[in-house]
């Protein structure tokens, strides 16, 4: 630095001013502190002024406000945009096909992988007012609507609780803890939950829900070939851990579709074969259901000439169309019974995600089919029994 | 309960079980990056169907090459950054390189800033997306809802020296974005923050 006057550039702009030109002194320091305001247009004018007039007679600043400044240019709303669940399945998919995996998650647990993932993604970009929603949880509950009020949040708690009885079977931690319900069934588990919760669920539930579908995904891979004959206890009853999984499975998009009404966001059907498998399960279910039904006086009794097990008997041919469709001969005697196309006495037809809305005891059986033909009372019987299927 | 696993341990074990072969730890992979990854993509690309299948070649790449990431040399969610930013723009530059030979507008200087420019955009916004989230909250105030320094201080309950650094740390963060090398430097550029 010499003697020389100032020169012609000194007085011109943020770029013209040698580095060393001036030493920094306290007011350099907090000049200094307000380039990311003053970059951002965020400071008052008067500041302003004084920033700029810094920036001509100190190098460094100026550098650094030119930086800053180009900084607040790349500056972007985060796009919102929502992933669709078919991109997840292709993605998969395509991975999969190059490299064949030498753990593969089982084909009966898939739908679960899907549901959860999708619901998942649904939960995404909640806020607290999403997650405080007010839900009605249906069912049916001696062939009468049932309800129980709770939040999205509370929805999800449930999930997690009811999930938790495929964890406990294959030996894994329990998310209840300590909490002891009163009998082991998926509603008294939810209860007690929420009961025990010094608060209300939160989105805090949203991790460990997420975490123990993903724990469970990745232990029935492990474990997948040594449990075929493993049941899960659900209290009341039992289903071998394929079908539980299943379960969950539907339980889980039914549960996403009271969410997604309570917040009204879209949501789809399951993937065409995850519905079919579905629809499958409760197909099975429907015969073991009717006997109960018999026994407890809520359904016809069985006409007079008995069926040998494993003889074709009385039947109704459900017919479920749209996507995952398909035809399934119901015995209605009994669950030993074989299901005949010769001895089919009634034909209900209704679409897949409507018959599986109806097994959750979200649509009244007397409004379900789309199409009946045949026993009146036959068709009765299953369509309470469908949706006696549901529960909390 | 316990919460998730500190970064480094959970990158570590997901790398061991892609490695492995495990289906279901790919899943938990999309699950947790999908939307990263897709939305940087998008960045780059502008267009939906062109994200898509960049977010299948990443994904595709992590599971085929488990062994490329290596998790003593930085988190598996900054790789992942700079391996979408990198791929993505690898698809910029060959569609409008086809676009340019046949006879579309503009020169191959032209080309070169458009890439250029989309590159440091998906780096800008994995920055910010990346940075401590005091940061983002005050460059939020003070740039989307148009607050000055004192109204984000009030907003943020801090006081206004402290609003002034976290503006200045956060731009000085974000402008990184413009030093990462040539577009399409390998895996590291996208790890500023």
């Amino acid at each position: 630095m010499s003697g020389h006057g100032p020169g012609p550039y000194d007085d011109r702009g943020p770029l013209t001013a040698g580095p060393d030109e001036l030493p920094p002194g306290p007011e350099h320091q907090v000049l200094k502190s307000l380039l990311g305001a003053w970059a951002l247009a965020a400071c008052a004018p008067a500041e302003a002024d004084a920033v700029e007039e810094h920036l001509g007679v100190c190098g460094p600043c100026a550098d650094e406000a030119l930086r800053l400044r180009e900084a607040v240019g790349l500056l972007q709303r985060p796009e919102s945009l929502d992933l669709k669940p078919a991109l997840r399945t292709r993605v998969l998919e395509t991975c999969l096909e190059r490299r064949p995996p030498r753990i593969p998650v089982p084909d009966w647990a898939a739908a679960y992988d899907a549901e959860t993932a999708r619901l998942d993604a649904l939960l995404q970009d909640f806020g607290d007012n999403e997650w405080h929603a007010p839900v009605r949880l249906r069912w049916y509950e001696g062939d009468e609507a049932s309800s129980r009020r709770t939040t999205v949040a509370g929805v999800i708690a449930h999930l997690m609780t009811v999930d938790g009885l495929v964890a406990v079977a294959l030996g894994l931690e329990d998310p209840l803890g300590e909490v002891r319900p009163e009998r082991p069934t998926p509603s008294d588990r939810t209860e007690a939950y929420w009961r025990a919760a010094r608060f209300p669920p939160t989105r805090s539930v949203r991790g460990p829900w997420r975490e123990q579908s993903h724990r469970l995904i990745r232990t029935v891979s492990f474990t997948g070939s040594d449990t075929g004959r493993m049941t899960v206890p659900y209290g009341d009853f039992a289903l071998p851990l394929h079908d539980a999984m299943l379960d969950r499975a539907f339980e889980c998009w039914v549960h996403a579709e009271d969410i997604a009404e309570a917040v009204d966001y879209p949501y789809d059907p399951p993937a065409g074969r995850h519905l079919h498998e579905m629809v499958d399960l409760a197909a099975r279910l429907l015969p073991v259901v009717l006997e109960a039904r018999r026994h407890h006086g809520l359904a016809a009794p069985v006409e007079r000439r008995l069926v040998a097990a494993g003889e074709p008997g009385r039947s109704l041919r459900l017919e479920i169309e749209g996507s995952g469709g398909g035809e399934w001969l119901i015995p209605l005697d009994s669950p030993a019974a074989k299901g005949s196309a010769e001895h089919e006495v009634a034909h209900v037809a209704l679409d897949g995600a409507e018959f599986c809305r109806l097994a959750a005891g979200h649509v009244p059986p007397r409004e379900a089919a789309a199409g009946q033909e045949g026993d009146r009372e036959a068709i009765r019987d299953v369509l309470f029994a469908a949706a006696s299927l549901s529960r909390m | 309960m316990r919460k998730k696993d500190a970064p480094p341990r959970w990158d570590r074990k997901m790398q061991q079980r892609l490695a492995r072969g495990e289906a279901a730890a790919l899943g938990e992979l999309y699950d947790r990056f999908a939307s990263l990854v897709h939305g940087l993509a998008h960045r780059v690309l502008g267009d939906e169907h062109a994200a898509d299948t960049v977010t299948r070649d990443v994904f595709a790449h992590v599971w085929q090459h488990p062994d490329t990431y290596d998790p003593r040399q930085g988190p598996l969610r900054s790789w992942l950054a700079a391996l979408t930013n990198r791929l993505a723009v690898e698809r910029l530059r060959t569609t409008e390189t086809a676009a340019l030979a046949r006879g579309g507008p503009g020169t191959t200087e032209d080309l070169e800033r458009k890439v250029r420019h989309a590159s440091v955009a998906a780096r800008a916004d994995y920055i910010v997306q990346s940075m401590p989230a005091p940061l983002r909250a005050a460059l939020e105030l003070a740039y989307f809802q148009r607050r000055d320094y004192r109204q984000t201080a009030a907003d943020l309950g801090v006081t206004d020296e402290e609003a002034r650094r976290r503006l200045r740390l956060g731009l000085q963060l974000l402008a990184t974005a413009h030093d990462a090398g040539a577009p399409g430097a390998p895996p590291g550029i996208g790890g500023a923050a």
